[in-house]
């Protein structure tokens, strides 16, 4: 197995991280800011994937379960409160959500 | 194995690019399938064929899914992709995005001018078995605390997504029977 070189992963790495930040600043449904996470969960993953793989050790595809859990319970999480939301606001605009009085 | 690294990421930031600038929401999500089978691959190509599998199944297997469900629970019309692209005007992401690619500039300057340490070995294939001996040996208070957070999103899950009744004090409760009873006299 030819080794790739440990910058050109983190590159990619880092380019998905961007898109996921550029996509969770510009969006305004809460879904897509939903999806815009997990594609920079998955880059932060990636990352770790990428270092693991350049020394050879377990512990970065380890990191990569413990974000693959995180990333799982949270858009549980997250899409049960978009369906209260939704129920609450009939609009899936996060600017409509800025209030706290349920 | 290199070539395969290199078309698979570029499918991936392309499938990305797509993620982040559709307006329908179940084309994106068909694209971010796209994006993490091709991130699947990648780990393929760098010796995680385990990780490989997990990205599959959890990632563009279960959580995609679920994201799909709610969505068709949503019920959204032609109006919702009106809106989205009403929301999606170019003089809105620009600023974002001009901002995001200095930062990407600045992360590209600083690998490129790190110096990394040489791998110790050649061979950069770590199979499921030594993840597994790791997974369970020094980090069992990982997996532990994992299946702690598990069991918080779960019940999470469930207290926020229910339909919470309408809960009426029982003194205003008193009134309606009372109002039931005027109403027959």
């Amino acid at each position: 197995m030819t080794a790739i070189p440990i910058e050109t992963g983190l590159l990619l790495a880092g380019v998905l991280f961007m898109l996921g930040l550029i996509s969770v600043m510009i969006r305004r449904n809460v879904i897509f800011m939903l999806i815009s996470v997990e594609i920079m969960l998955n880059a932060a993953g990636l990352a770790f994937i990428v270092a693991g793989s350049h020394w050879a050790q377990p512990d970065g595809q380890i990191m990569f379960i413990f974000i693959l859990t995180m990333a799982a319970a949270e858009v549980s999480v997250g899409l049960a409160l978009i369906l209260q939301i939704y129920h609450q606001l009939k609009t899936l605009n996060s600017d409509a959500a800025n209030f706290m009085k349920g | 194995m290199e070539i395969t690294f290199y078309i698979a990421a570029t499918v991936a930031v392309l499938a990305t690019v797509m993620v982040i600038t559709r307006y329908n929401m179940i084309h994106a999500l068909l694209y971010l399938v796209v994006s993490f089978l091709a991130v699947a691959v990648v780990f393929l190509t760098m010796g995680a064929p385990f990780m490989a599998a997990l990205e599959v199944i959890v990632y563009a297997g279960a959580i995609v899914v679920l994201i799909i469900f709610v969505i068709m629970m949503l019920s959204l019309t032609r109006e919702d992709v009106e809106q989205e692209k009403a929301w999606l005007q170019p003089k809105l992401w620009i600023g974002p995005a001009l901002l995001s690619f200095v930062l990407l500039a600045e992360l590209v300057y600083l690998l490129a001018i790190a110096e990394v340490p040489t791998a110790p070995s050649v061979a950069s294939y770590v199979d499921a078995q030594a993840v597994g001996l790791a997974l369970y040996g020094p980090y069992v208070l990982g997996v532990q605390l994992s299946g702690i957070l598990l069991m918080a999103g779960i019940v999470g899950a469930y207290h926020l997504g229910r339909q919470k009744k309408k809960v009426i004090h029982r003194f205003l409760q008193q009134q309606e029977p009372q109002k039931e009873r005027s109403a027959a006299l």
